[in-house]
């Protein structure tokens, strides 16, 4: 769950709901606190509601119910030309009857900027993202990575405090995706100033930001910091939706403090840490990550459970071998081991036993 | 890299034979097949539709039944001067009664006197009434053809006669276009008529006022329309879009006569008007049979040729490109006027050519409701052809619409840019 509203974060929704129909609500009781400079990317699967929370903080969607506050302000009322908030657009919504120059003006010339000072905001707007030598070019005549960065020199030249970026590096491929991702990043702490970032592919959240709200079905599952949101999701959803994940169910036998024993469906046992479950015999999903799964008996921890596995498939990645398991009638279990000299390759039809530390296997709700 | 391609000269495919003439070969069935395909539509589109252009286009300067008729008199009158005020040679006299003597037997004297009427009011008679004695002529027998003729007719002896005759005597003739811009061929060579018989430019100048008035009313209402048919959910915009293509649907004639009984003078429009009593009974407006009902019933005619390409370019704007505007700080009409309204032009532009092109040349409207003050060129197009029979000057007129039509395409092309149009 979100945590607690504090009154001095910059961009604040308190208790935002959005419904568009009158019956169902696409957004749930939405609260969050962004601090100025932080960059905050709001990661869910499509229909979560994310792209909504956005669209109602530029102004081009209203709250149902609910405060929108940007520096203590409350901005509900306010429309979308008023907020002097930089938005990056999934299709970068570049004007296509405008030169790359006469687009950055745009936003220089509805405030009314005088023409030297235009014209050195835009060359300096270009020059930092590497385009100052396309002013006399129309959209059309750039490539998709290059009418990105026009995009963001955009939603910069007129110095906003706020940007949002909508999916800004959804149409570019892998390579490209990955060189803009660093220099976005590196261009808002540079230049500090606040961003909220639209995505649904989870390695760009990972990497880009300060803090992640993860958000399913209208709510915020978990706001965290990348390696926090990694390794300590709080519950199933988060678990599963960021990085790849081994699900073992099974149910509680016993807990003391911060460790309990899950009976798997198989009668096999397990050491875990609980999180959301409370009780003996609740019904539980066990989350291992595939990179903390070790096989090599050497480096377990004393008196830690293990259990039987079967080798399906060993798969050759480079840097990586990836494992196929059977555990306890999972037939879907991954481990990931490094390339190492030392780390021995499995064949398929093994019999290993494998375990983890009971910290990083986590039981969370079912 | 292939052998072939390396020895410099022409690139040579597998069996040695040039690549060039190998594709040829393997391309020239499948286009001879593409040809087979299309050659009853071409044929259709020739027989129908480049032909009688074309023959029209030349009937606006074809001049033959002078030189076929009256072939003696056409090579005597060549030396004549008609400035000198003389009246011809009797040489010329006694071609001309030569002639009329054949052409009275084959019954065509009178339709030269036809043609030549269209020149020189008049005319006619002296050819009818001189053609009834000629085929009892008896060329040897007459001394002097001269004062027989002047003694048939006295138009004979008129210097403005023959100088029509001689003008009009080239198989190719210039006549047709200078009436068709109220000109014609005086003793000084081409002249403008007198004010009161200038007709066709006038015409031709309010048949381009009344088109661009009624483009304008088009762009004024369409835009709207094509807007929030763009920006409505699909089933919405779809019933609306029906409401717009039901005029295409009905005849033409139908929406016509029903605009006539909106909008005459016991019609609804005024009989509301009087109702309401914003119109005295004794002061109904008259609304039809002038300029304003042409205007009104054409613009609601031609309104979804307007919308239909407006709406598909204004599809293709996506929203983005509105908020994008908005969150770099621009209201509502800033926003419009400068991101929204330019991206559309290519729509405006290619509705309005459309709706321009097809006023221009539109009949049955302004026939029906234009009364004497709003009809089109077209409508005096149509009498030339089907009451008076001056084909000529019929063919001469759509040619001047035709150039005037290509020049503002033309222009169009120039200052847009065709490849900007979208039809959808």
């Amino acid at each position: 769950m979100a945590e607690a509203v504090t009154d001095d974060g910059f961009v604040v929704f308190d208790r935002v709901q959005k419904s568009y129909d009158g019956e169902t609500l696409v957004v749930k009781d939405l609260n969050l606190s962004i601090a100025k400079g932080e960059f905050l990317t709001m990661l869910g699967p499509s229909g979560s509601g994310k792209t909504t929370c956005l669209m109602m903080l530029a102004g081009f969607e209203t709250a149902t119910h609910g405060d929108i506050r940007l520096g203590g302000q409350p901005i509900n009322n306010i429309p979308p030309h008023k907020r002097g908030i930089g938005m990056v657009f999934q299709n970068y919504a570049l004007f296509p009857h405008m030169t790359i120059a006469e687009n950055l003006a745009f936003p220089l010339e509805v405030r009314k900027m005088g023409k030297s000072e235009r014209e050195e905001k835009i060359k300096r707007a270009l020059d930092m993202v590497e385009m100052g030598s396309f002013g006399g070019r129309r959209p059309s005549q750039l490539s998709g990575g290059q009418q990105q960065r026009v995009a963001l020199a955009r939603a910069l030249v007129f110095e906003p405090e706020l940007v949002l970026m909508d999916e800004p590096l959804g149409a570019l491929d892998k390579q490209l995706r990955e060189k803009m991702q660093f220099e976005i990043t590196d261009l808002a702490h540079n230049l500090g100033i606040t961003t909220v970032y639209v995505t649904h592919d989870q390695t760009e959240a990972l990497t880009m930001s300060d803090n992640v709200a993860v958000f399913d079905d209208g709510r915020i599952q978990q706001l965290a910091p990348p390696d926090l949101l990694y390794e300590k999701p709080e519950n199933s959803f988060v678990a599963q939706f960021i990085g790849e994940n081994n699900t073992l169910e099974g149910v509680v036998t016993e807990i003391s403090g911060d460790t309990c024993v899950v009976r798997l469906d198989d009668g096999e046992e397990l050491d875990a840490t609980p999180i959301n479950v409370s009780k003996v015999g609740e019904r539980t999903k066990v989350s291992i990550r595939p990179e903390r799964v070790e096989y090599n008996k050497e480096r377990l921890q004393e008196g830690a459970h293990t259990l039987r596995a079967e080798v399906l498939e060993f798969i050759y990645m480079g840097d990586i071998f990836r494992t196929r398991l059977r555990v306890a009638g999972n037939d879907e279990f991954i481990i990931k081991t490094r390339n190492a000299p030392d780390v021995e390759r499995l064949t398929p039809g093994q019999q290993i036993e494998i375990g983890w530390l009971p910290q990083d296997c986590r039981a969370l709700d079912a | 890299m292939s052998d072939t391609t390396d020895t410099g000269g022409p690139v040579l495919a597998a069996d040695g034979t040039p690549l060039k003439r190998s594709l040829a070969r393997a391309l020239r069935r499948q286009k001879m097949r593409a040809l087979l395909l299309i050659a009853p539509l071409l044929l259709f589109i020739l027989i129908s539709f480049i032909l009688p252009v074309a023959d029209m286009l030349y009937r606006s300067v074809k001049n033959g039944i002078v030189t076929d008729t009256l072939p003696r008199t056409v090579v005597a009158l060549a030396d004549w001067d008609a400035d000198s005020g003389d009246l011809p040679s009797e040489a010329v006299y006694a071609a001309m009664a030569a002639d009329l003597k054949e052409a009275a037997a084959a019954k065509t004297h009178t339709k030269v006197g036809t043609r030549l009427n269209y020149e020189n009011p008049g005319i006619s008679s002296l050819f009818r009434k001189t053609g009834r004695k000629a085929k009892k002529f008896d060329l040897e027998g007459v001394s002097s053809w001269k004062e027989e003729l002047i003694d048939i007719n006295k138009g004979w002896g008129d210097v403005g006669n023959w100088r029509t005759i001689q003008t009009y005597s080239p198989p190719v003739t210039s006549g047709y276009f200078l009436n068709a811009v109220d000109m014609r061929v005086g003793p000084d060579g081409a002249e403008m008529r007198p004010e009161a018989e200038r007709i066709y430019m006038n015409l031709l100048g309010r048949t381009l006022w009344m088109s661009l008035a009624i483009t304008v009313c088009c762009i004024l209402l369409a835009y709207p329309v094509a807007w929030i048919l763009a920006n409505l959910p699909m089933r919405q915009a779809n019933i609306l879009m029906i409401l717009v293509l039901l005029p295409f649907w009905t005849s033409l004639l139908v929406r016509t006569s029903a605009w006539k009984i909106l909008l005459q003078q016991q019609g609804v429009i005024n009989d509301i008007l009087v109702w309401v009593g914003l119109v005295d009974d004794s002061a109904r407006l008259v609304i039809i049979n002038n300029q304003f009902g042409t205007i009104v019933a054409m613009t609601h005619i031609l309104l979804p040729f307007m919308i239909l390409p407006m709406y598909s370019v204004m599809q293709t704007i996506p929203p983005s490109y509105l908020r994008a505007a908005k969150s770099l700080g621009a209201t509502d009409w800033t926003a419009f006027w400068r991101v929204y309204f330019p991206l559309t032009i290519p729509g405006i532009g290619a509705g309005s050519i459309l709706v321009f092109i097809l006023a221009i040349g539109y009949y049955i409207t302004p026939a029906l409701v234009g009364g004497t003050k709003g009809t089109f060129i077209s409508n005096q197009i149509a009498f030339h052809i089907s009451s008076s029979l001056n084909w000529g000057l019929a063919s001469a007129l759509g040619a001047i619409l035709l150039a005037v039509v290509l020049g503002l395409y033309w222009a169009y092309d120039k200052i847009v840019g065709i490849d900007n149009v979208k039809l959808g």
